[in-house]
């Protein structure tokens, strides 16, 4: 501080700016960079499939569960590095002392949550790059929703932490940008610096399908508010807010089952074992690769269209768009990587 | 969270409760002496009360989800475990296991629940005129109640935190129809208000505490958005003694941008409420710069002359910026005069200026001698003159309303 007071105001000036930039280009979220080099660059959505996931039972088999996400992390980060091991790709993530929140998505009860090997996994890596047990939390908006989905709730003590915002509570003021008006999940607030979304591949029957954006709806006391329209462009302006995109630096979209028709509610006789996951840094691709998969589900069960059914899920081209640069939807700028 | 002990009306930071309780301990301390005094008086329990309630009266407690849940009245069943929700315009198609717009009632498995029956979030002993209803039964105390929930979204809320807000996010107790009219009765309360936030997302409650209220002798009243379908309103409104319609703007687009509803089944409640015979006034919240055009003011005065006759009051209030609103400044009192000189100059006889303590056009005033009627302080009928048979003193002019209990 004594330097600072006794530099001159231009040098002042000259330090704070060249700080500035330093600051805001590396905290940018990983879908504000994807944006930010949209020119040079394709947003990357790896697509893991295992077809032995299962093995020959019906539960996804823990130790498969492991090398798919890690394929799939490896697709993402180690381009050019194949001999790396899985631990580089989450080092780029995380690193000690981060706080990291996975989200996940329980509403669909034991059919259709979000995979509980999978989540096992991604602790299991987060810990390995160096992240305290204490320092995960597992999330979503109702602890008796996440008990129901099979999740085994945890606070205190040097373990995984997971529970739902009932335990935390919204904080008291609004957060706002749009449409939006919301009190915002403290779990995500007070508790992470790190967001790893962790949706299921669905079908929604009002807004189209539910991936990784909507995914966000289960951080807001009031995502009831936000449905009409086919959620748009609240889905959008949702994930605008600062507290949510600043965080946002992983997508894991869980498709080992996953939904064509009927949901968010779990349909047995809609669901199909596709036995994938989708993986990116960009939300936006993700669900739009994820969109075109439920669409090609539907022509081979003989459905119509989401379009068809005019519950097309238009968020994501809003979410794309000039005001909210989300990330990317258009195709030609998506690069779909097996994993 | 904090537990909400100020539940706020029009005019924020003016509605503590008279006895400076919070929400908790007033119910208690209510509840518990009214469980001596009103057992032996009280009707038979109303239909939707569960039974582990109809011996509560020893105190308001916090229940769990499954005491407050219901299945809800006003709904059809689709194919596919949907249904489809016929309380008001809106008419959410809502999936299994979700939940409809106003975000107290549920799908589960095909089945529509409430989830506030008897979920109280906010319950004060107000004067009648912070509702404001100035023609009925001035100078008493009204109990006034509500649970979370609203089926519209207001970027100028004031209750934002309750009325945007899901059930069990916010704390609540469990009063049950009977309980509330013990305590209206307990504290010589002639009338049960349902307010704050929007009461037509606990009809049920509404209803069931309306029949409790009357068969103990204590009337109903309610302020409300009127966004509503006409068969629940009949049903649920058929039962208040008195309305207080938020009419929010006079333009679709207002509603559309700043409401998230829409006018017309809003003017189509005032004119089915005035065909039910329900006493009714009407709110207009005055907002620079979004509906405070001088058009729009002799619009919505012409149309109430035209539709409801010229003795409906007519409130113009003052806004004050809250929840999504703070951009904006408080209603200039030139503006609301304004609004007054219009609504007055179409032929309405009586039209108010809310929210701006000490503004004589708070009065009442005969609308043929001009002699003052009723004078208010605040929230305060400091002087009624009106006779037993509502009419003026001066010059027997027929005052509307319902002045005498």
């Amino acid at each position: 501080m004594t330097a600072m007071r006794s530099a001159s105001r231009r040098e002042f000036l000259r330090q704070c700016l060249t700080g500035a930039a330093a600051l805001s280009t590396s905290q940018l979220a990983p879908a504000q960079q994807a944006a930010q080099t949209a020119k040079s660059t394709k947003s990357r959505v790896v697509v893991a499939r295992d077809p032995m996931l299962r093995g020959t039972g019906s539960t996804v088999d823990a130790g498969r569960m492991q090398a798919l996400l890690d394929r799939a992390m490896q697709a993402l980060f180690n381009r050019g590095h194949s001999g790396e091991s899985p631990l580089a790709a989450w080092r780029r993530l995380v690193g000690p002392g981060d706080r990291v929140g996975l989200k996940v998505n329980t509403l669909g009860g034991r059919g259709i949550s979000s995979n509980l090997s999978l989540v096992e996994a991604i602790c299991e890596r987060l810990q390995q790059a160096g992240i305290k047990p204490g320092d995960i939390v597992v999330w979503d908006r109702d602890s008796d929703e996440m008990e129901r989905a099979g999740f085994k709730l945890a606070t205190g003590g040097d373990r995984v932490q997971c529970f739902g915002t009932d335990r935390a509570d919204y904080e008291e003021d609004l957060s706002a940008y749009g449409s939006v008006g919301s009190r915002l999940s403290r779990i995500l607030t007070r508790y992470t610096n790190v967001l790893i979304n962790v949706p299921v591949l669905k079908d929604h029957d009002g807004a189209g399908v539910t991936i990784a954006l909507k995914n966000m709806y289960g951080v807001i006391h009031n995502p009831n508010k936000y449905h009409p329209n086919g959620c748009d462009p609240y889905i959008a302006d949702l994930n605008m807010l600062p507290e949510i995109r600043s965080r946002m630096k992983l997508v894991v979209c869980d498709a080992t089952t996953a939904m064509y028709e009927g949901g968010p509610g779990f349909k047995p006789k809609h669901s199909w074992k596709a036995d994938s996951l989708l993986v990116s840094q960009d939300p936006v691709a993700l669900d739009s690769t994820g969109w075109q998969t439920i669409e090609r589900k539907r022509a081979e069960m003989g459905l119509k269209t989401l379009e068809a059914e005019k519950r097309a899920p238009r968020y994501i081209a809003t979410a794309a768009d000039s005001e909210h640069r989300l990330g990317h939807c258009d195709p030609s700028r998506i690069a779909v990587v097996e994993g | 969270m904090k537990a909400k002990s100020v539940a706020i009306e029009n005019l924020a930071g003016t509605s503590a409760d008279p006895r400076s309780f919070d929400r908790r301990s007033f119910l208690k301390c209510a509840l518990a002496s009214g469980a001596a005094l009103g057992t032996g008086k009280l009707a038979a329990p109303a239909a939707a009360v569960p039974m582990a309630a109809t011996s509560a009266l020893s105190g308001a407690a916090t229940q769990s989800d499954a005491q407050f849940t219901f299945e809800a009245r006003f709904y059809e069943k689709l194919p596919g475990r949907k249904i489809r929700c016929k309380l008001c315009p809106r008419e959410c198609i809502v999936g299994d296991k979700e939940r409809g717009y106003c975000g107290v009632r549920e799908n589960r498995g095909g089945t529509y629940f409430t989830l506030v029956h008897s979920r109280v979030c906010a319950a004060h002993i107000d004067p009648i005129e912070k509702k404001p209803l100035f023609h009925y039964l001035p100078g008493t105390n009204a109990f006034s109640i509500a649970t979370a929930g609203c089926n519209v979204n207001c970027k100028f809320c004031q209750n934002w935190d309750i009325s945007q807000s899901r059930p069990e996010e916010i704390p609540a107790d469990y009063i049950s129809p009977h309980q509330a009219a013990a305590v209206a009765q307990q504290y010589n309360c002639p009338t049960i208000a349902y307010t704050y936030s929007e009461p037509v997302v606990f009809a049920e409650y509404l209803m069931d505490t309306a029949d409790a209220g009357h068969a103990a002798g204590v009337r109903s009243i309610v302020v409300s958005n009127g966004y509503m379908q006409h068969d629940a309103l009949e049903q649920a409104y058929g039962k208040m003694d008195a309305v207080k319609i938020d009419l929010k703007a006079f333009t679709e687009s207002y509603y559309a941008k700043v409401v998230t509803g829409q006018l017309k089944p809003v003017l189509e409640t005032l004119v089915t409420l005035r065909k039910m015979g329900k006493w009714t006034e009407i709110v207009y919240l005055v907002i620079p710069t979004l509906n405070d055009d001088e058009t729009e003011f002799r619009g919505l005065a012409q149309w109430i002359k035209a539709n409801l006759g010229p003795d409906v009051p007519l409130h113009f209030t003052q806004f004050h910026p809250e929840y999504l609103l703070k951009n904006l400044p408080i209603t200039p009192v030139p503006t609301l005069e304004r609004a007054k000189a219009i609504a007055d100059a179409e032929g309405l006889h009586y039209v108010y200026i809310g929210n701006v303590p000490g503004h004589p056009s708070q009065n009442t005033y005969c609308p043929q001698c001009r002699k003052m009627l009723v004078e208010r302080v605040g929230f305060t009928a400091s002087k009624m003159l009106i006779r037993k048979d509502s009419t003026c003193p001066f010059c027997r002019h027929k005052i509307p309303g319902i002045w005498h209990a």
